[in-house]
């Protein structure tokens, strides 16, 4: 059974259909990469998939269950977790406390007034060991807003990663990074493979062949194509949307 | 300036240099200072239960003295049913403060309950416009009540009675505040650097994120709205105490305003700063007409709230930090 | 019936009130961001200045001349020196800037008039009252209230939707930096808005001084008022406004006016006068209780605006 099922998603605003007849599925186990030109709707399906925006139409199933009932605070605990394109941490906080949260949040004994959380070895080995997952074990004590946005991007992913999930969602992960911090994203990602479902949006092309098993391609606010990497490189439809845009002429 | 890391310990030794006050004015025929200092230690109270919600939650509201109002109205009434015999709703009256004051506590952490849930629907400018707006109707509740006096307020006999304690000698009941901030400023401290004051400042941050992670924030803003409230609450009760009288006064919306700039003045966000604010603003209160007037400029002395205005102003603009700014460096 | 006639319309004229001083409330929210506790401040300043125009001038016109440039000039210095230092800012930060305007201006009024409230009586060519139905002898001075309350509704509705420049307000309520990036002059626009804002707060002001007693922090009380309009109404909306402002202005009279009457139906008559005086002050509050529990964005949102 697949892990996660779109079914003829819709989504729209105003005249615009971001979400057309969407449907996907990703399976466990698999690292699944979206791609699409700007605009198809990739940010507004992953809100949806998250809880943020509520479909117009459509069915989401998430281990068997329907999503759409499940509020977006649960989502984390059902097993869903997201990094978002634009970094959304906690800035004031430091990097081991932005992952310590997301830990306590998933431990879910928040209402405690008296116990210190400095001294909580239950929230900050495993924030320490994510942190040393994604390479940022060293900036731990760092305030989120004084790092470097590579290092933010990394902490984007380790907060998700935290939370122990089935699936992972990830926003353009290595968004406006260069090509060492993509390189350190990918390796991250391949390490992470077959031990968490993926499903990877992505416009760096390297990363996408690199990690995916399967793309799905979404023009328009729906899939026009889903396969192996090198099907999808060869799919006409594929090349045809792309048109223009250099970034599917790939190496190997 | 001293590292933030200290400023436990620097609070602590101050508290414990303030337990001689009273000695200290009375030898200079000041005594009068000690009732200063105790509305001072009341209105701190306040003060840091509000920045529990503000400064570290992100909520401004700007209804914050209802709660304040309400413990202090509590402690009023059932002075008032005491000392006519009567009773209120079947409740006879009481003085007994072990009584009083967690009633006025509960009381006002019920109101901030309700307040609080529907407030908290709303963000941004709703949220602050929705708070005064609650407020003022508290205000407009108790102004209403003539059995209470109404707009001109209920005098209290005398004071409340705490086991053997004679709560009516200023001293004493100075050194009863004293020790209840001190109290407070711990207790709050605690409530910051647990899991839950994790979340309430998570969700100032980032509360999209929070959502994200697995907490919906909602619940815990309004668990620490009500704290907040109970912390008001309790600081009502002792200043209704401390005067004897309560009137619809102490929960006008100007006065919500007071605890504001209080915060604000002190340092938002930090652990002793509302209480340094606190001192600040009303010490500035009670001796800036004096000062204008052996000044001799007696158009000040008699307006000295016009310096209060842009004074704000320009440390909203450009004194965020506070006092605490000045006297505490953060550690890096 | 013809007492319940008579309140109905102290309420619409209330109402016009509410409505003249939060439609700029609320454009200054939704257009600029901007929370602007000192708005009432502008409506005091408008009932002053007919004060001081009626003992210069003894003549309503003329103290009009008087008390509504006195809003726009205290309302244009307001926003260049305060105001546009606070687009940026967050809330908290606005709402404690614009409460010190309100500290300093009630003192600066209080050395101006003193602290004792000021009572003007409506202009004799105004006094008449016109038997609008039989037996009802309405006030001419409330009657132009409404009227002149339902000309700037009227002419708001036209302006915003049917000129350019309500379209750029429209536009700027959601879309700031979109409007800034077409080149239109936000500054200009912004003071503009302002000013337009304070001078139907001041005249707002200036015709309800010889109704209320004109007196320092009379501003917040209707202030305050104003924020459950807009709340009932939807921030950014200046329909909702209207609508919100006649609701809030017709609920609050008829309430204070038949309230303890009909509680006393069910309570004996001393309680039911003391509960009614009560629960009348607070029904607007519980009306705005109401629509928050069920509509928390209020009864017109403007759809599409990014958080407040």
């Amino acid at each position: 059974m697949a892990l996660l099922e779109v079914r003829h998603l819709r989504k729209s605003f105003g005249a615009l259909n971001a979400s057309d007849d969407l449907s996907l599925s990703v399976e466990p186990g698999e690292a699944h990469a979206l791609i699409g030109p700007n605009g198809a709707g990739k940010s507004t399906l992953i809100s949806q998939l998250s809880g943020t925006l509520e479909p117009d139409a459509g069915e989401i199933r998430f281990a068997g269950q329907d999503l759409l009932k499940v509020p977006a605070a649960k989502r984390a605990h059902l097993g869903l977790a997201r990094s978002f394109q634009v970094t959304s941490l906690f800035p004031e906080f430091t990097a081991l406390e932005n992952v310590a949260l997301a830990i306590q949040a998933l431990q879910g004994h928040s209402f405690s007034f008296l116990r210190s959380v400095k001294s909580d070895r239950s929230l900050h080995e495993p924030a320490l060991e994510v942190l040393q997952t994604v390479g940022l074990a060293s900036e731990a004590h760092r305030q989120a807003q004084t790092l470097a946005h590579g290092q933010q991007r990394q902490l984007e992913i380790a907060i998700a990663l935290a939370l122990n999930p089935k699936l992972l969602l990830l926003d353009e992960p290595m968004a406006g990074m260069g090509a060492e911090g993509s390189r350190t994203v990918v390796d991250l990602l391949q390490r992470l493979k077959g031990a968490v479902t993926m499903l990877l949006i992505e416009h760096d092309m390297d990363a996408v062949f690199a990690v995916a098993d399967r793309v799905s391609v979404l023009v328009y606010g729906s899939v026009i194509a889903t396969g192996t990497p090198d099907e999808i490189r060869q799919n006409p439809e594929v090349q045809t949307a792309y048109l223009g845009e250099h970034e599917l002429h790939v190496e190997g | 300036m001293i590292s933030v890391h200290h400023e436990g310990k620097v609070g602590l030794v101050i508290l414990l240099l303030l337990l001689f006050l009273p000695q200290v004015t009375a030898a200079f025929d000041q005594a009068y200072l000690v009732s200063t200092a105790t509305r001072i230690l009341i209105y701190a109270i306040a003060a840091l239960s509000l920045n529990l919600i503000l400064g570290y939650g992100g909520l401004v509201s700007f209804g914050h003295s209802a709660y304040l109002g309400v413990g202090a109205y509590v402690v009023g009434i059932l002075g008032f049913h005491e000392f006519e015999g009567s009773t209120f709703l079947g409740v006879p009256g009481t003085l007994n403060a072990w009584v009083t004051f967690p009633l006025a506590v509960l009381i006002s952490a019920l109101f901030a309950f309700l307040i609080g849930a529907l407030c908290l629907r709303t963000r941004g400018i709703y949220f602050i416009m929705i708070t005064l707006a609650f407020a003022q109707m508290i205000f407009y509740l108790f102004v209403s009540l003539e059995q209470y006096g109404g707009d001109d307020g209920l005098m209290m006999m005398s004071r409340n009675v705490f086991s053997g304690l004679d709560l009516e000698d200023g001293e004493t009941y100075y050194l009863l505040t004293l020790i209840v901030l001190g109290a407070c400023a711990w207790l709050f401290r605690r409530i910051v650097d647990s899991r839950f004051g994790r979340v309430l400042q998570g969700g100032k941050q980032n509360e999209l994120r929070l959502t994200t992670i697995g907490i919906a924030p909602y619940p815990y803003k309004l668990a620490g709205f009500v704290i907040a409230g109970a912390g008001a609450g309790l600081a009502g009760a002792l200043l209704a105490n401390h005067m004897e009288f309560v009137s619809p006064d102490f929960m006008h919306w100007t006065r919500s305003g007071d605890l504001l700039i209080m915060v604000i003045l002190g340092g938002i966000g930090t652990w002793t700063g509302p209480i340094l604010g606190t001192t600040l603003f009303l010490l500035l209160e009670e001796f800036l007409p004096v000062l204008f007037h052996e000044l001799g400029w007696s158009l000040l002395s008699e307006h000295w709230r016009i310096v209060f205005g842009p004074t704000l102003i320009l440390i909203v603009l450009f004194a965020r930090g506070g006092l605490h700014a000045l006297l505490f460096h953060e550690e890096e | 019936m013809i007492l319940f006639i008579e309140q109905l319309l102290n309420g619409v004229q209330f109402g016009m009130f509410l409505f003249l001083v939060s439609a700029g409330l609320t454009l200054i929210f939704g257009i600029m961001g901007v929370i602007n506790l000192a708005h009432g401040s502008l409506y005091m300043v408008g009932a002053y200045g007919t004060a001081l125009g009626m003992s210069w001038t003894g003549s309503f016109w003329g103290s009009l001349l008087i008390a509504l440039p006195a809003s726009a000039l205290v309302g244009w210095t307001i926003e260049k020196l305060i105001i546009r230092l606070l687009y940026t800012r967050d809330h908290l930060d606005q709402v404690l800037a614009t409460f010190g305007v309100i500290l300093f201006l009630n003192e600066l009024i209080t050395i101006l008039f003193g602290r004792s409230p000021l009572f003007l009586s409506i202009p004799e060519e105004l006094s008449a009252s016109l038997e609008i139905l039989p037996g009802l002898n309405y006030p001419l001075y409330r009657l132009l209230i409404i009227l002149v309350g339902l000309l700037v509704a009227a002419m708001m509705r036209w302006m915003i939707t049917r000129t350019r420049a309500g379209m750029l307000i429209r536009a700027g309520t959601t879309h700031r930096e979109m409007v800034e990036a077409l080149g239109v002059n936000i500054t200009l626009l912004n003071t503009g808005l302002f000013v337009t804002g304070a001078v139907f707060a001041g005249f707002a002001g200036a015709m309800a001084g010889p109704l209320v007693s004109v007196g320092v922090g009379m501003g917040e009380g209707l202030l305050i008022l104003c924020f459950v309009c807009i709340v009932i109404g939807g921030v950014g909306s200046t329909k909702g406004a209207f609508v919100g402002s006649l609701l809030i202005g017709i609920v609050d009279t008829l309430g204070r006016a038949f309230l303890p009457d009909v509680l006393k139906v069910f309570l004996p008559p001393a309680t039911a006068a003391g509960v009614g005086a009560g629960v009348s002050s607070m029904l607007v509050y519980i009306l705005m209780a109401l629509v928050l529990t069920f509509r928390p964005e209020g009864l017109f949102p403007v759809k599409g605006r990014k958080a407040a």
